[in-house]
């Protein structure tokens, strides 16, 4: 059986197609491959133990990174804070009680709006309402109330996807033996979608703690003197940090290995705290037995 | 004196089918001849839809199988290394256990194969539309709605659209994996009818879980058990007075 | 106090909850109004959205986004034309072509890169894609439209390529084997069969490239240049509607007319995402409802 003609062209066009296909996910495995490269290489000099648990000195450009470490870390903790109850509180609404109807669909369309707004306007939002209407000023609680708000989607749909995950039968089973709705939810749901919530809450971690922009006016300050002693004091970040010493300033050069470094370490914690999300959830996915 | 070879239109020859270390058919061999109906029947998991997917060689789309003997189809074994497989299907049609239209009009759903193969005239493919439907006994349902999704039509509709699909492409074989179980009793009885009408013009081979199926519209019979073709006969003597004794216990519904 | 009592109120608290989303969405448009609405005392709607000069620190100031505007779309539409046929590729080779164990490390590998913080990608086209542009093509400056473009691109293709990806495998299998069946090759299988099945979840994860594209901060911020003119080439430096707001909020003094002119942008970039969402929304609900009708 000779192949015929117009079977040649056809594997020529697949043959063309399935080489910019191949093109495709090089480039971009490249690409993305050779920035973190590239950020590895140039920072891992500067990263030790000094660099993580020392204040910068010399007008920012000796010493090393601890207050923004610490800062990054209180706003992260705090909006945690406040979006898991709120997150996973709505989450149960959404897929337990919640009835198909005009109601749902506008929360909803509300969750996918919050998700779309851009992080400069959240922070515009936290700056309006946080710092100056409640008069909090530019402070951990301010910019943890603005971080809080801006992943309360991500914690929303990784907790109803982790209660969707739960089978009906188990509901059910519950509910036939007399069982109350709200205990069947407490007693039955909850822990079974727990571990679900949990990787969606770290993915959100993650998120929180790489922002930049709902923070520049909401908490984050170029350089703080002593380390924060309340929630109304404001903290140094370490994405504000790097913005800040990459852009403003007149070291900038002089600066460069802690820039190099600041950015490592930044990229580290956040795909760090990632990683472990996606090792829950393959790990959860293989022992599931429903 | 008409020898045996010209109505044989596919040859099995010693086939062993593996998925991964699981060996699913053992030592097959049979022939299927021209414009007949040969019916596979055995209980799930017997290998015989596995044995249909051999035939035009679907099975290639799993990763981890692996073939052994050689299927003859047109004098040349179709795994052999220089065949396309691409090309056999062109020739062997197959129409899946549940409808499966793709979400296309239905015009496009059966002008689909035969513009890939090259066809692209306008009058012959509008000409091909309305004979791939007629012969499938649906021309007079869709004939004024052929810009419509296939998605909209009842699922015996959307059957015998996949029937008229695979026609279309002028098959020397159609090869049916329960191509009834999916529906209710009438469109089921529509398409037992249909096969009738086709096996004039093709060979087809019907893989069936209905035994009554495979008396009414059959006219060989294979029973498969555990991966093992255990007979394989006329219809009409496998269904009155098999051979074996585990074929029996099967069509009077002993196991299975 | 009985149970039935007990399990009402439950729900209503449970309810309350989930209105909090409404209720923060209907909080940041009062607030972006609130602080951003008294700039239209000084300049009109019609001079603010298309006045082609910004400049609000001069005196007399002119406060007029236009050029923001058009910074903001033509290093959206440049990154979404980069990001969109490489996402979607990548994500037909995850999908459909990838031997298995190449499968395994890559998927999870573009999802983790989705979450790279901006602030990284905006400080790698400053530290180095920038002095390169700028050596290559003998250019002024290497902060311009096609550093921020390509630094988006980079940003929001792991997005549009998991979600395309996502819809990708969700074609039901039985579409592939029917294109097999008739003879189709792979590519033809996946370029008429597959990816018009998930266009509705491709459209969606495209409009979602976009919208972050338009929104994110960080990068245009850092590599766009920052100049606040309509530009002339591609090698122009741009000031797209979040540069401004994250550069300037710093600098305008409180309550004045500079302050109020940048939540006014804010209000701008605020409906023109909301738009790109309802539209994404719309999009993947429709097909969601009567399946992908016909192609």
């Amino acid at each position: 059986m000779a192949i015929p003609s117009t079977m040649r062209w056809r594997y020529f066009k697949e043959g063309l197609f399935f080489a910019l296909v191949r093109l495709s996910a090089l480039v971009i495995t490249v690409s993305l491959g050779g920035l973190l490269l590239y950020i590895f290489l140039n920072g891992f000099r500067t990263v030790n133990w000094a660099f993580l648990t020392l204040p910068p000195t010399d007008s920012m450009t000796k010493g090393g990174i601890m207050p923004a470490i610490l800062g990054t870390f209180y706003l992260t903790l705090g909006a945690i804070a406040v979006a898991l109850p709120l997150g996973i509180m709505s989450a149960i609404y959404l897929t337990e009680y919640a009835k198909q109807g005009p109601i749902v669909r506008i929360i909803r369309i509300g969750v996918n709006c919050l998700a779309g707004v851009p992080s400069i306007v959240f922070g515009l939002f936290g700056l309006g309402l946080f710092v100056v209407f409640l008069q909090f000023g530019s402070c951990i609680l301010s910019g943890a109330l603005t971080l809080g708000i801006l992943i309360l989607p991500t914690i929303i749909g990784a907790s109803e996807e982790a209660l969707k995950g739960v089978p009906q039968t188990f509901r059910e089973a519950s509910l036939a033996l007399g069982v109350s709705k709200w205990q069947t939810i407490y007693r039955i749901v909850l822990p079974n979608a727990l571990p679900g919530i949990l990787t969606g809450s770290i993915l959100g971690i993650g998120r929180a703690a790489g922002e930049t922009a709902p923070i520049m006016f909401t908490a984050a300050a170029f350089y703080t003197a002593k380390l924060p002693s309340s929630i109304l004091d404001e903290v140094m970040a370490l994405p504000f940090h790097i913005y800040v010493l990459a852009t403003a300033g007149t070291h900038i050069e002089e600066t460069r290995p802690i820039q190099y470094g600041t950015v490592l370490v930044l990229v580290g914690l956040v795909l760090g705290v990632d990683l472990i999300a996606i090792f829950i959830r393959s790990f959860i996915r293989k022992r599931k037995r429903w | 004196m008409v020898t045996v070879e010209d109505t044989r239109v596919i040859y099995v020859k010693n086939v062993n089918f593996y998925y991964g270390g699981f060996r699913a058919l053992t030592d097959i061999t049979m022939d299927f001849e021209q414009n007949r109906v040969t019916a596979l029947i055995g209980p799930s998991g017997c290998g015989k839809s596995t044995l249909l997917r051999l035939l035009n060689r679907m099975n290639d789309l799993i990763d981890g199988t692996r073939v052994e003997g050689e299927v003859i189809f047109e004098g040349n074994n179709i795994y052999d290394a220089k065949v396309d497989p691409v090309d056999i299907r062109r020739r062997i049609g197959m129409v899946f256990q549940k409808p499966n239209p793709f979400p296309k009009s239905i015009y496009n759903n059966i002008t689909y194969g035969p513009r890939l193969a090259g066809l692209n005239n306008r009058i012959d493919l509008e000409a091909l539309v309305e004979r791939s439907l007629r012969q499938a006994v649906l021309w007079d349902e869709v004939k004024d709605i052929l810009n419509q999704s296939a998605m909209m039509l009842s699922g015996g509709q959307q059957q015998r659209l996949c029937i008229a699909r695979a026609l279309a492409m002028k098959p020397d074989v159609l090869l049916m994996d329960e191509p009834t179980s999916a529906l209710d009793p009438i469109s089921t009885a529509k398409i037992e009818e249909l096969i009738q009408d086709l096996k004039k013009l093709y060979t087809i081979i019907i893989v069936t879980h209905n035994m009554q199926q495979a008396a009414r519209i059959s006219d060989m019979t294979g029973f498969f058990y555990i991966g093992k073709l255990i007979e394989f006969n006329a219809t009409e003597k496998i269904f009155t007075k098999p051979d074996h004794k585990q074929t029996e216990d099967y069509i009077t519904g002993r196991f299975g | 106090m009985t149970r039935k009592f007990k399990e009402v109120m439950i729900r209503r608290i449970f309810f309350l909850f989930a209105c909090v989303s409404i209720l923060i969405l209907g909080l940041i448009v009062t607030f972006l109004f609130r602080e951003g609405i008294p700039i239209f005392r000084a300049v009109s709607i019609k001079d603010f959205l298309f006045g082609s000069e910004w400049y609000p620190t001069f005196d007399p100031p002119a406060f007029g986004i236009w050029p923001l505007i058009v910074g903001s779309f033509i290093v959206t539409f440049l990154s979404t034309l980069i990001a969109v046929p490489l996402g979607v590729l990548s994500a037909v080779y995850i999908s459909e072509i990838a031997p298995r164990s190449i499968k395994e490390i890559l998927k999870p590998v573009i999802e983790l890169l989705a979450g790279l913080p901006s602030v990284v990608l905006g400080f790698f086209g400053m530290v180095v894609l920038a002095p390169w542009l700028q050596d290559t093509f003998d250019l002024p400056t290497g902060l311009n439209i096609v550093n921020a473009s390509l630094m988006l691109a980079l940003m929001a293709v792991p997005t549009i390529s998991s979600i395309s990806e996502d819809a990708l495998y969700n074609v039901p299998r039985e579409f592939k084997e029917a294109s097999y069946a008739l003879g189709a090759t792979k590519s033809e299988t996946i370029l008429k069969v597959i990816i018009p099945s998930a266009l509705s979840g491709i459209s969606t994860a495209v409009i979602l490239g976009m919208a972050r594209a338009i929104g994110e901060t960080m990068v245009v911020l850092m590599v766009a240049g920052g100049a606040a003119a309509i530009p002339e080439s591609l090698f122009d430096s741009v000031r797209p509607m979040p540069a401004s707001i994250a550069a300037e909020m710093g600098e305008a003094p409180f309550r004045s007319e500079h302050y109020h002119a940048l939540f006014a942008t804010g209000i701008v970039l605020f409906l023109l995402t909301l738009a790109f969402n309802l539209i994404a929304d719309y999009i993947s609900n429709k097909f969601k409802e009567v399946g992908s009708g016909t192609l």
